[in-house]
């Protein structure tokens, strides 16, 4: 197993080293750079321009190298935990980044955390009164939730807090806590305030779980084995819980390791709508102003934790079906 | 009875599949749906009653129409009141009926001249007689006083192709490449291969933000549009190669191909004559189901001003003029055109669950 996860590892090396290269050739796509952009701002506010500030700018940030030479600097930075410097925030990525990442991933495990209670249960209970009312209703509902965009849930989600329940309208804190020290009344804060997210973010991914788990239970549903269990005078609850969902909830797992990162890019829409300081309203700000090294690590890290995800979805797929050893 | 079975012992793959297609109502409503919805966008000029910037100078924000058959004098033909203007306490202006103004609905009313294939007409559907200020607004205006209807009308246009053209790309790229990668193994196998396996190291919706923020924004909107485009098809065809191959694989070592080849048939002959009928489901399959993911993600990078741009519209775009939380708390009717996304996307995953089971021959 070691071994395996090791050579994993190892494979993922010469991947990350071209998905490096393609993010750094798609952030360098839009024509100029950050001071270009800078340049036409202050022009628009009719201030004076200095051409040869911009420059020494553009030298000091290496910018005025070929592109070959900017992308060794920047990934040799990374390969050291220097991510390279934000030229609108004037601080470093890693900081910027780091700051956000923290609050990213409580709101991504939330909504998991909510998919997973929400989808298993309902899922099981669809498989066992198949083809009922209730399982017709819920499999509309399911659908429902998977066609509406999630910008528009997060709109409409925000809207009933605010004007149905009297909270407040986006962000993850109230204005006395904004800038506060972290203490708990401003975790109790943001436990209040988390949920709309969580359950906006979570919307599309329970539907489809939803679907997938009620699919896999009537596959085990109809096996012999269960045909067995009941024959032999088991009692039902058993049965399902012991015997089926034991089986069917094998590819649930598996998918785990895959959802984190998909909740973290699927969060980004709905954390900008929202107003969250998230890193998703960090990265669509950066591609706005040609923040390349903001823009550039974040999407570089979504891909690594994309492949990190894959690895691990494998390794516990593998842990918890004893039918599938590696090797 | 028996003469179902019949039918059945004797029909062919695809007329197999059309029976157990039939048999799904819903699936059957869905196609109906979307086949009217695609009529729509070519005659979408017709059947908006103004186009699609035409601005109501006095008419921002006017709630959805009514339209009225019966008055205090009795039974009408179907008409709308005249609306009148009033600023309330804190400064907002409200539109009330004017019961003393009625427009009678006119059907094929003349209006705004559009073009249709090449010719220009003013001929609308319906509307009323043309006034200086009042308009029919039957799901109401927007900032500008544009007509919302209109503006549903036209931005379907946009809204619904991308996602089909999108996915034609996509089959298009997939299955041409699949194929290839399944039938001739190899190195051409590998490579196909590991550009999937780099692409799929992507997380998609990042990725096509920051494509799409790459669009310089003076290229005309043509090219924006089919770039958009590009860019939704660019991670799209990697999971059709992957079935495809999955599937040629499988078929190659099957006896009908191996004969065709011992007959000395061309691989031009083999793929085209052999492979391809034999994938043609799963393809169909995929690519129904992918159409509302690429519609979805239009929307939603045309909402965030990523995707498609004013002038022109789409529904993502018309939806950013509900972004606002307090015009949104006034003004409800701005989220309309997620309606017709979710109506769209809905038929589309029904259609696409339908083609999945009719395909399948081992269901019942």
């Amino acid at each position: 197993m070691l071994t395996y996860i090791v050579r994993r590892l190892l494979r993922l090396i010469p991947t990350l080293v071209v998905i490096s290269i393609m993010t750094f050739i798609i952030i360098q796509l839009p024509p100029g750079d950050f001071f270009d952009s800078l340049q036409a701002q202050l022009a628009e506010s009719e201030s004076r321009a200095d051409q040869q500030a911009f420059d020494a700018l553009r030298r000091q940030y290496h910018l005025d190298e070929p592109l070959w030479k900017q992308y060794l600097f920047w990934i040799g930075g990374c390969v050291q935990g220097d991510f390279g410097y934000s030229f609108e925030w004037r601080r470093p990525v890693a900081d910027l980044i780091g700051e956000r990442l923290g609050l990213t991933f409580v709101m991504s495990l939330g909504s998991l955390v909510f998919m997973w209670v929400v989808a298993i249960p309902i899922g099981i209970y669809s498989a066992r009164n198949r083809l009922s009312w209730s399982d017709y209703s819920l499999t509309f509902v399911a659908f429902i939730g998977l066609c509406i965009p999630n910008f528009v849930i997060a709109l409409i989600a925000m809207y009933a807090s605010v004007f149905w329940f009297g909270g407040s309208a986006g962000g993850l804190f109230s204005q006395e806590y904004k800038y506060a020290a972290w203490s708990l009344p401003k975790v109790w804060d943001l436990l209040g305030h988390l949920w709309v997210p969580v359950v906006v973010i979570g919307a599309a991914g329970t539907a489809t779980m939803m679907r997938l788990m009620r699919t896999s239970m009537l596959d085990v549903l109809d096996r012999a084995y269960i045909t067995t269990a009941r024959a032999k005078g088991l009692a039902e609850r058993w049965v399902i819980y012991k015997y089926a969902v034991r089986v069917a909830i094998n590819p649930m797992i598996s998918i785990m390791g895959m959802q984190i990162p998909q909740l973290v890019s699927g969060s980004i829409i709905v954390a900008i709508v929202l107003g969250l300081p998230t890193t998703g309203p960090l990265f669509y700000r950066a591609l706005e102003t040609q923040d390349m090294y903001l823009a550039g690590t974040f999407l570089m890290l979504l891909a690594i934790l994309l492949l990190l995800g894959n690895l691990l979805a494998d390794i516990l797929l593998a842990l918890v079906d004893p039918r599938i050893r590696l090797e | 009875m028996s003469e179902i079975n019949d039918a059945r012992s004797t029909a062919g793959q695809w007329q197999l599949a059309w029976i157990k297609f039939r048999q799904n109502r819903v699936a059957l409503v869905s196609g109906v749906i979307l086949a009217l919805m695609y009529l729509m966008t070519v005659f979408s000029g017709f059947l908006a009653p103004y186009g699609p910037d035409h601005r109501f100078a006095r008419r921002a924000y006017v709630p959805p129409q009514g339209l009225h058959l019966f008055a205090s004098d009795g039974l009408h033909l179907p008409f709308a009141y005249g609306l009148s203007q009033r600023v309330d306490d804190t400064g907002r202006t409200l539109f009330d009926h004017d019961p003393n103004i009625r427009h009678t609905l006119q059907l094929f009313a003349r209006g705004d001249t559009h073009s249709f294939l090449g010719f220009e007409t003013d001929l609308h559907v319906f509307g009323i007689e043309p006034t200086a200020e009042d308009g029919l607004f039957l799901l109401g205006t927007d900032r500008q006083g544009r007509d919302l209807l209109s503006r549903i009308l036209y931005g379907a246009r946009i809204s619904l192709t991308i996602g089909l053209i999108g996915v034609t790309i996509s089959v298009i790229l997939g299955a041409v490449l699949g194929v290839t990668s399944g039938y001739f193994g190899g190195w051409v196998d590998e490579l196909v291969q590991r550009t999937v396996e780099m692409l799929r190291a992507f997380p998609q919706i990042p990725l096509w933000m920051a494509l799409s923020a790459a669009i310089p924004p003076d290229v005309d909107q043509i090219t924006s549009y089919f770039m958009i485009t590009l860019i939704l098809s660019l991670l799209g065809w990697t999971s059709l190669a992957r079935i495809v191959r999955g599937k040629v694989l499988s078929l190659r070592s099957e006896e009908f191909v191996m004969a065709a080849q011992l007959m000395g048939a061309s691989h031009k002959r083999v793929i085209f004559r052999h492979l391809i009928p034999g994938v043609l489901g799963e393809i169909i399959v995929v690519a129904t189901i992918a159409v509302p993911t690429m519609i979805l993600a239009e929307s939603a990078l045309s909402f965030l001003n990523l995707g498609i741009r004013p002038p022109m519209t789409s529904w993502g775009v018309l939806l950013q003029e509900g972004r606002n939380l307090t015009t949104l708390y006034f003004h409800q009717w701005l989220l309309l055109p997620a309606l017709f996304i979710v109506i769209t996307v809905l038929s589309f995953n029904f259609l696409g669950d339908a083609f999945r089971d009719a395909a399948d021959p081992y269901t019942e």
